[in-house]
């Protein structure tokens, strides 16, 4: 038998052997992309590293890339549920939309109340909203039989919808009366805004940095924090809670489910609800953390820069896992950043990052197979040699439908 | 009322659906045989942009819509090989697919053409005879459009035959309902999963064609803003039958027909309330229509043999 | 430690003083735009390239240099942009064009009392004398463009087709209707916002239903208007336009063009940073000032 300390060391190599095809994707990805840069006239070397650059390069760029996949970290949580509960959740952008709707208004109101009462309360109502819409679709998936897919896809733009007319109408920033008549709100008071985060550095770091106070100066705020945390407790939840165990027994096997009397219809909702509750976070937090209103260019992915869906591709990065999902998110937050770096200094289309961007989404997602017949591999030799499969290894849930 | 409900807003509605019918067609072969496409929007946009581009160039429109569809073609083996070979994640892969398409059907245009040109693409067909029928505005309604939204109604009967009548459509629905029980009868699943996504795919880029060669004859950066996207949800409403992802689009297209009416009228109601409207009664619609449709049950399943 | 000390504070000083010399030797006005939709879009976003592209023509680019963010309708990416930008200390002046940018503007701006910001369309420069405003009065080419369909049009109906009711969208609009009344009040004009910047099918079905409601002439603010343009010249209706020129795509369609000529604002600003002022003043482009120009489309040409 081998030691505790030889399996650990084991397991580290596997998750790091793991990554290998998706590293392979990458390489590929950008080769792909460099004969789309070669035919713009653009170095694709000087390409990539303005890109690494433009994600990681300055204290301020690892800040931005943190604060780009704050969102899409929340959202990526609320989605590793709804797919392990099975369901396709791609209702984010308006349930992100929900949420920030919600909390703004909520700071608004509340604007007179102490920042220890007002920005819990603004998370809060920005949670319920956008659990509130995911939970529409649950309730017609559940009782009326009607496909999230396509559910999701009109309250997306219902939902944006709805925005513009509450901008324009009753949350319209009073200043905007007689001007310009921009939907937008009123701006949310400094103090109900989320306090940006800064790391004080143990006397070590220091000298690294030359500075003690790292990502101060920066827009990274306290959403990123909480979105860490509520990653970890996700996990808790859904690997060490009867809830959990409910919600993925569904995913997993449908029918089993129900013959071990678990209420499928009350657990698909409860992951649309849990899904769309993370995705309304996603928007409050864009709100109070770096926005400070909210206002609408009338699409969606003005306001939610299509955390609603890039979430979903970070969900599936990180391995339906919420933890997983904290790397995945900010290495996606590192490559929008960089991306738009890339756009300034090389001065290439923006389109030319959109496809990018889809390239690298593709390659990834097909690479997907060789890491799981890698793991399949490894829980067969796991049961032959009568070794106890590991209790969080990531099984890729089918997605069954309500028959 | 009769300012509200005129034969030209039925006409309206029929130009609107038509590339929901060519997409949502497409995407209806795909998903019987159990594959979920949700890059079909990043098709349509290829489809769009290759087809303005053949026509502004060779001022053909045969050639225009050849183009588009081999673009689709291309896209759609590309999608095919992604998620049957490679076995990707349908809903992921898909927005990937989009992305792509969204992003290199604009990033050609601004290098190609550059800016907003108009072409010379299909005119109204005025059907001799029909399209003079005064009776309930019969003849504007249905017999002066242009030859792509003819084609598009015409597939919809074809499809379902295809798809109810004949030994292919067994086939793929086998392959969507069973996939091993299928192969265990010799059916080639990955093949005919190759044939229907790569249809799909042919048919999304048939569906951006009518966009920028027929009904809007100009291409701009995401020209079809999403309407692949309301495809795909057409496919769920429609439960898979090309009848009633007919039914579908013509509802979502009535609707936003007649919104744009009321507006346009003068009515004053709030027009974002107006914009939504077809998207809420989509859902409305379908909460009381038929609620059991027989979903492909393999859908989104890669095929794995022996399972 | 303390010699160590001392020679890197020599190195910094000799550097400093080498960047203070170049820039004080610099004489390239250097200029960084970001735009919240395609520089060849026809309207908005194209107007400020074509102005920045005019002036660099006027100047040389040896003399004017300017990088252009285009595609920016997220405003968060707006954001780091205009960050990064105002970090670098590189340029003279820093367009935000857009008015979804303003928050941006107002937390940014303090931050680099230094650099100069403008951003439009809008008029607030946030009590900041480092930020300029800029904006159109577009209902007054909405005025002369409503004032001349009213007396075109045979069947006493116009047709607009809008974006989002804000901005200078609406003030062209509203503008426009006013124009239409005052030239003849018997003329209906029918309006229809879209609630979208970018919808092309939806704003050419509108345009389309407005042709089928008796419009002989259409009009519309923002990119998503080149569907109705085609409508326009299929159906044998007229066009007129705004932001930027359209002669082209609507070629005998077209019969007035409102331009936006941002260069006239660019050039008074412009002159401002020379003379050490670096904001605090806000721009409006007229007909009066020349900022808007008629510009002639390709009808009875």
């Amino acid at each position: 038998m081998p030691s505790h300390s030889q399996r650990l060391l084991q397991n580290i190599l596997n998750r790091l052997l793991d990554m290998v095809p998706t590293l392979l994707a990458l390489v590929l990805a950008f080769l792909v992309a460099s004969i789309l840069l070669f035919a713009l006239g653009a170095d694709p070397g000087t390409a990539i590293n303005s890109m690494l650059q433009g994600a990681f390069g300055t204290e301020n760029a690892t800040a931005e890339t943190l604060v780009k996949a704050t969102p899409i970290l929340f959202v990526a949580i609320g989605i590793s549920i709804a797919f392990r509960g099975g369901v396709i959740n791609i209702g984010g952008e308006g349930q992100m939309i929900a949420g920030a709707v919600a909390g703004v208004t909520t700071a608004l109101v509340l604007k007179d109340a102490p920042a220890i009462i007002t920005i819990p309360m603004s998370l809060v109502m920005g949670f319920i909203s956008g659990a509130f819409y995911g939970g529409i679709a649950g309730f017609l998936r559940a009782y009326f039989g009607v496909n999230e897919i396509l559910s999701t896809i009109m309250l997306n733009q219902v939902a944006v919808q709805l925005m513009n007319y509450l901008l324009n109408n009753p949350l319209l920033d009073p200043a905007e009366l007689g001007t310009n008549h921009i939907p937008k709100t009123a701006r949310i008071l400094a103090e109900h805004q989320l306090p940006r985060l800064t790391i004080n550095l143990p006397e070590v770091l220091v000298s690294i940095f030359g500075h003690a106070d790292l990502f101060a100066k920066t827009r990274l705020h306290y959403g990123l924090i909480i979105a860490i945390v509520l990653a970890i407790l996700t996990y808790i939840l859904l690997w060490r809670t009867t809830i959990g165990y409910r919600i993925r027994a569904v995913g997993q096997n449908e029918r089993a489910a129900r013959y071990a009397g678990i209420n499928v219809k009350r657990q698909m909702m409860l992951s649309l609800v849990l899904a769309g509750g993370f995705a309304g976070l996603a928007g409050v937090v864009q709100v109070l953390g770096l926005q400070y209103r909210l206002q609408t260019d009338g699409s969606p992915a003005g306001f939610t820069a299509s955390a609603g869906f890039n979430g979903i591709v970070a969900a599936l990065f990180g391995g339906l896992n919420p933890i997983g999902a904290i790397p995945a998110s900010a290495f996606f937050g590192g490559l929008l950043v960089g991306a738009q770096k890339m756009q300034r200094d090389l001065g290439v289309p923006a389109a030319l990052i959109t496809a990018i961007n889809g390239l690298i989404v593709v390659f990834v997602v097909s690479s997907q197979i060789f890491t799981q017949r890698r793991q399949r591999r490894r829980a067969n030799i796991a049961v032959a040699t009568v070794d106890m499969p590991e209790a969080d290894e990531p099984v890729q849930p089918v997605l069954e439908e309500v028959v | 009322m009769n300012e509200i409900f005129t034969a030209s807003v039925f006409a309206s509605a029929i130009r609107l659906a038509t590339p929901y019918i060519f997409a949502g067609l497409g995407e209806t072969f795909s998903q019987r045989s159990g594959v979920l496409n949700l890059g079909v929007d990043g098709i349509m946009l290829m489809g769009a942009f290759t087809g303005f581009y053949a026509v502004y160039i060779t001022e053909n429109l045969l050639i225009g819509v050849l183009v588009a569809m081999l673009t689709g073609l291309v896209m759609g083996l590309a999608v095919a090989f992604i998620s049957v070979t490679l076995k990707a994640e349908q809903g992921i892969s898909g927005i990937g697919v989009y992305l792509f398409g969204l992003g290199l059907s604009e990033l050609l245009f601004q290098k190609l053409i550059g800016t907003p040109k108009s072409i010379v693409g299909f005119t109204a067909i005025s059907i001799p005879g029909l399209s003079d029928i005064q009776f309930l505005g019969i003849g504007e309604i249905f017999f002066r459009h242009n030859l792509l939204v003819y084609v598009a109604f015409a597939l919809v009967p074809i499809s379902a035959y295809v798809l109810n009548r004949t030994p292919l459509g067994l086939m793929i629905r086998a392959v969507g309902q069973n996939p091993q029980a299928a192969d265990a009868m010799g059916i080639n699943v990955a093949r005919v999963r190759y044939f229907t996504v790569t249809l799909g795919g042919v048919m999304s880029g048939l569906a951006g064609a009518s966009l920028s060669i027929a009904l809007l004859k100009v291409f701009q950066q995401n020209l079809t803003s999403g309407m692949g996207f309301i495809a795909v949800a057409l496919v769920y409403f429609g439960g898979w039958r090309p009848f009633g992802i007919l039914a579908g689009a013509m509802l979502f297209s009535f609707v936003n027909a007649l919104q744009l009416q009321i507006s346009g009228i003068g009515v004053d109601i709030p027009a974002e309330f107006a914009v939504m409207a077809p998207y809420v009664i989509t859902i409305i619609t379908l909460i009381f229509a038929s609620k059991r449709t027989e979903k492909p049950t393999a859908l989104t399943k890669p095929f794995e043999r022996g399972e | 430690m303390l010699k160590k000390m001392q020679f890197v504070f020599l190195i910094v000083a000799v550097l400093l003083m080498a960047v203070t010399v170049t820039q004080a030797q610099d004489d390239v006005f250097r200029v960084a735009a970001v735009a919240p939709s395609a520089t060849n879009d026809l309207a908005f976003s194209q107007s400020m390239y074509d102005a920045l592209m005019l002036i660099q023509g006027e100047m040389g680019a040896d003399k004017f240099e300017f990088v252009f963010q285009d595609g920016t309708f997220v405003v968060d990416d707006a954001a780091v942009a205009l960050r990064e930008w105002a970090t670098s200390g590189e340029y003279d002046l820093i367009i935000a064009h857009g008015s979804q940018y303003g928050t941006i503007i107002e937390e940014l701006a303090p931050e680099f009392p230094d650099v100069s910001f403008a951003w439009g369309t809008d008029v607030n420069t946030f009590g900041l004398d480092n930020v300029f405003a800029y904006t159109a009065a577009a209902g007054e080419g909405g005025f002369v463009n409503g004032a001349l369909a009213a007396l075109m049009t045979k069947t006493g109906k116009i047709g607009v087709v809008g974006p989002i009711e804000v901005g200078d969208a609406k003030l062209y609009v509203d503008g426009f209707v006013a124009g239409a009344a005052a030239a003849n009040p018997d003329v209906e004009v029918f309006v229809t916002y879209i609630q979208s910047f970018s919808d092309v099918p939806l704003a050419t079905e509108a345009a389309n239903t407005h042709i089928a409601n008796g419009a002989d002439i259409l009009t519309g603010s923002a990119q998503m208007v080149v569907g109705a343009i085609a409508v326009a010249q299929e159906q044998g209706a007229l066009w007129f336009g705004t932001q930027a020129s359209q002669a082209e795509l609507s070629a005998g369609a077209g019969v007035m063009f409102q331009v936006y000529r941002w260069d006239v604002v660019l050039r008074d600003i412009m002159a401002s940073i020379a003379e050490g002022k670096l904001g605090g003043e806000a721009y409006t482009l007229t007909l009066a000032n020349g900022g808007l120009v008629m510009e002639q489309g390709g009808y009875g040409k």
